[in-house]
């Protein structure tokens, strides 16, 4: 198991040099630097400016102190739009926001998506079992952009129920529709990987085995079936994480909740490359990290890969 | 002891079954066939030449250019800009005036190009990685995929973003980003289909009578690779389409005065306040319904072309 | 009264292409402490016979008939009665062991629920008992080895594990389906002569289904060969070896490697086993057997008796003497 963790970091820290770096050369391949605005500024005033964010040294050196900056103290170093404020600031301000519906947006994409899938390979050909295909089918055609402007009309416009955007600390009639239009697409995908992974499951021999020692249903269901069933629900749960946290760019623009993914569409369309930059690196670092627990939760489950 | 009476037999069995003239079917005739019966898929396969059609034929019957302004419309786009045949508005119009319908051919050409030129990239680049590293094998291909192990961690839209901004907008860099992001899982189910094929008998019957490597890998590989590529270029189509639509959503993707289904969804979805559901309806059923088409043609092809999965 | 008591069991599955008979009008009986071969190609409705009797048909599966186990009604019985009567009374082994424990938990776990569900232990009396039955099958450290998983051990052990967890309630009949059809030619042995032990300890009844003549000779009381879901002949072991009566019967024994008999006389039958999809009406048999008559063709032979050794019966429609 050690030997299985530490292979696993051994991959995983050359993927983020590698995305720092190369976010890192795609900044600096921009055409023109951050500070050529319309007005020209003089030339002094530029080279000090140059000075203070340390452009005029070496591409290569700067290249070393951002990664050193980065790895040694998360230090993303500041804003190239706004002045007075750091990446990190920035970072501090709307990770909290995202951190909180997507986390809610993960319990209800497991929390539904799996016992959806379960019933529905239990109960296959019944009603509930083509409810939950059809919902699953449904779903991939509806993304998280999809969703969000047809939730709105439903809730806000026509039943006036739920509150069309904002964020108000995260109060829950705030967070009911983000977390709905960010996870409906993979509450749907697990439960249909669910679905067909305990299908190929109850088929399988060693469940025959379990019936012919006339186990009752529901212990072979609990004790046999649920954890194989769910392995590739797990190997699922990576891609999954880098979906939602990307979806979340949407539901920050749309519902104005104000979480990172406001920040990085803002910088977008302002050319802050280094908040950019600071919330790519972010997203990746949590998205390797991320992979890692996985792999270490399915090499549990799965005894044979244990060593 | 039993010894076999050929001639009788073969009566026998005749009599029996009559099924003793089977139809040698190739494999495409056969797959043709199997999708043929498969419904969904059919009725897709319609429904999306249709839209095609339509993109190209829609012009003609447009009363308004996807760019004209109907200025007796323009600021109150919510009363007067309804879909009606009266002002030729068939789709209505959005807040500037400016035709719904003739925006919805244009953003589903733009659409549909994109899906199909960047599951294409995807497929020539992804096929011909994985065919490489799965043929050639041995340390190559543990490097080769170690590199798209370590690639598949980047969460890639922000990359792709990030790649938008920094070298600007266009079109061209959206084909190359969206198919770029792609090849990745093509590679993986190219190399895993080759190493399989590369191991069956036939293969090494080819090798054992000489036939050189070059045409072992267009004669033998490729062929039989086609069907696992056709496959996942279909679904690869609306992923592409999904792809762009969120970038398009956010107003990074496709500019003015091009549109695409996602610039028109985020338009229609920035409105729907003022009551003028329509600008997000129509693209949005366009797109919806396109999506769930190839999705199904999708399955179609798959259950066709790998009978033992069913 | 036989332990077990099958009558006209007949099983069939609805398929998309409508129903498929996979067994017809089965009967035979099981003693106390025998051992019956069941014994054809694949397809021929064997496994399809044991599985309806322990209920283990797939969801699209129908037994009718009759099988009466100890003299009460088994077939159709669903929930706590049938689980009542699994592993207690009847337990089974499998053809794949490789497949056919679970590969996700303990050994100690698997077989320890069995005596915890049935018998009411508690999970470490369980556990012992489980240790106990595996030094029966003769796992050596069976001690230290109940603790492992599936994967960590061989296919001949695995099927031992197998055997073990399906004795432990010591059923009164234990049906063995091709259990040495996936193992290496000794461990094969090894296993056949570890059920014959067993059989000895333990009083149990074995139904042995196989397609290996070579297995049954030595290790069964009776045989029962099975062809397209019908029943071709059954009898005595020693009988139907000594003086096969059915053409396919006689087929079999010839495709039989012997040590004493030279290779170039090995003979294989001719064709395919019958497509279930498309059985004909009469004997299933017909299209592979160089004896068939016009008969054969529509009407499919009733079981009746040989002629020779009480209780060994033939269907075939060609008359015994004529086949030659």
């Amino acid at each position: 198991m050690l030997n299985y963790v530490i292979k696993r970091i051994a991959i995983a820290i050359p993927t983020m040099l590698i995305l720092i770096i190369l976010s890192f050369l795609l900044m600096h391949a921009a055409p023109g630097g951050p500070f050529t605005s319309e007005r020209p500024l003089p030339p002094q005033v530029l080279a000090n400016i140059e000075a203070k964010y340390g452009l005029d040294q070496p591409l290569w050196r700067q290249m070393v102190n951002y990664v050193w900056g980065v790895v040694t103290q998360f230090d993303f170093g500041p804003s190239f739009k706004y002045k007075d404020r750091t990446v990190n600031e920035i970072i501090a301000q709307g990770f909290p926001i995202t951190l909180k519906y997507g986390f809610w947006s993960f319990v209800f994409a497991i929390g539904v998506g799996i016992p959806l899938g379960a019933i529905a390979a239990i109960r296959k050909n019944t009603w509930i079992d083509y409810l939950a295909v059809g919902v699953s089918i449904g779903a991939q055609v509806l993304p998280n952009f999809v969703m969000a402007p047809l939730l709105v009309i439903t809730f806000t416009l026509w039943l006036g129920w739920l509150p069309g955007g904002g964020w108000n600390g995260g109060s829950i009639e705030y967070l009911i529709m983000p977390v709905i239009a960010l996870s409906t697409s993979y509450m749907a995908s697990i439960a249909r990987i669910t679905r067909s992974s305990m299908l190929e499951v109850l088929n399988s021999n060693f469940i025959r085995t379990a019936k012919a020692k006339g186990l009752p249903g529901r212990t072979i269901l609990l004790r046999h079936a649920l954890k194989p069933s769910l392995l590739p629900v797990i190997s699922y749960l990576g891609p999954a994480f880098v979906g939602l946290i990307t979806g979340s760019v949407v539901i920050d623009i749309y519902f104005s909740t104000g979480g990172m993914g406001y920040f990085f569409v803002n910088s977008a369309t302002n050319r802050d490359y280094s908040v950019m930059m600071g919330i790519t690196i972010l997203v990746g670092f949590l998205t390797i990290m991320f992979s890692l627990v996985v792999d270490m939760l399915y090499a549990w489950i799965d005894p044979k890969i244990r060593y | 002891m039993i010894v076999a009476d050929k001639n009788k037999i073969a009566e026998m069995a005749e009599n029996l079954t009559g099924l003793d003239a089977v139809d040698g079917r190739s494999l495409w005739a056969d797959a043709r066939r199997r999708f043929m019966h498969n419904k969904a898929a059919v009725v897709s396969l319609v429904i999306l030449t249709l839209i095609v059609l339509f993109s190209f034929i829609g012009p003609y019957f447009a009363v308004w250019s996807n760019e004209e302004i109907d200025w007796a419309v323009m600021g109150s786009a919510a009363t007067l800009g309804m879909p009606s045949f009266e002002t030729g508005h068939f789709f209505g119009t959005d807040d500037l005036g400016r035709d719904i319908y003739s925006r919805v051919i244009q953003g589903t050409q733009i659409s549909l190009m994109v899906g199909v030129v960047g599951a294409f990239i995807a497929v020539s680049v992804g096929t011909l990685y994985g065919a490489v590293a799965g043929y050639v094998g041995g340390r190559t291909d543990q490097i080769m995929m170690r590199i798209v192990d370590i690639l598949m961690a980047i969460p890639f839209m922000f990359v792709l973003i990030l790649m938008l901004v920094v070298f600007g907008r266009s079109i061209g860099m959206l084909f190359i980003g969206i198919g770029l992001l792609a090849w990745l899982d093509m590679s993986r189910i190219v190399r895993g289909q080759t190493l399989s094929i590369k191991n069956k008998e036939f293969i090494e019957a080819a090798r054992a009578t000489g036939v050189s490597g070059f045409k072992i890998i267009t004669r033998h590989i490729v062929p039989n690779l086609l069907g696992v590529v056709a496959v996942y270029a279909t679904l690869l189509v609306p992923g592409m389409i999904l792809t762009e639509s969120f970038i398009s959503f956010l107003g990074l993707g496709v500019q003015e005065p091009n549109t695409s289904w996602g610039a028109l969804i985020s338009e229609g979805a920035g409105t729907i306040r003022y009551d003028t559901e329509w600008q997000l309806l129509f693209p949005l059923a366009f797109f919806v319904v396109s999506l769930f088409c190839f999705y199904f043609i999708g399955d179609g092809l798959r259950d066709a072309l790998d009978p033992k999965d069913r | 009264m036989s332990l077990l008591e099958v009558n006209n069991l007949s099983v069939e599955f609805a398929t998309q292409d409508g129903a498929v008979r996979a067994v017809n009008n089965v009967s035979f009986s099981v003693d106390e402490g025998k051992t019956l071969a069941i014994v054809g190609e694949s397809g021929s409705g064997k496994s399809q016979t044991v599985f309806a009797m322990m209920g283990l048909l797939a969801a699209n599966g129908k037994a009718t008939g009759s099988v009466r186990f100890e003299g009460d009604e088994v077939l159709g019985l669903t929930g706590d009665a049938l689980n009542a009567i699994r592993a207690q009374k009847m337990a089974m082994i499998f053809q794949d062991p490789m497949t056919s424990l679970n590969p996700y938990m303990r050994i100690s776990d698997q077989m320890a629920e069995v005596l915890v569900h049935h018998n009411g232990l508690s999970k470490s009396d369980a556990i012992k008992q489980s240790i106990r039955m595996l030094d029966a099958v003769k796992i050596p450290e069976a001690k230290n080895r109940i603790r492992m998983f599936p994967h960590e051990f061989s296919g001949g052990m695995r099927q031992r594990v197998m055997i073990a967890m399906s004795l432990l309630c010591q059923p009164k009949l234990l049906i063995a389906d091709e259990p040495t059809t996936a193992l290496d030619v000794t461990v094969q042995a090894q296993i056949m002569r570890l059920l014959a032990e067993i059989q000895k300890d333990f009083g149990t009844a074995i139904i042995l289904i196989t397609h290996d003549l070579g297995v049954v000779a030595g290790n069964s009381d009776d045989t029962l060969v099975m062809y397209g879901g019908q029943v071709m002949e059954v009898g005595t072991t020693e009988s139907v070896y000594a003086a096969p009566t059915h053409p396919y019967t006689q087929g079999l024994m010839s495709a039989v490697p012997r040590v004493d008999s030279e290779l170039d006389k090995l003979v294989t039958i001719p064709g395919n086993p019958p497509n279930m999809m498309n059985m004909p009406t009469g004997c299933p048999f017909t299209p592979r057997c160089r004896f068939a008559i016009e008969k054969c063709l529509k009407t499919m032979p009733e079981l009746v008796h040989s002629g020779g050794d009480a209780g060994h019966m033939r269907a075939c429609n060609v008359p015994k003497e004529d086949l030659v």
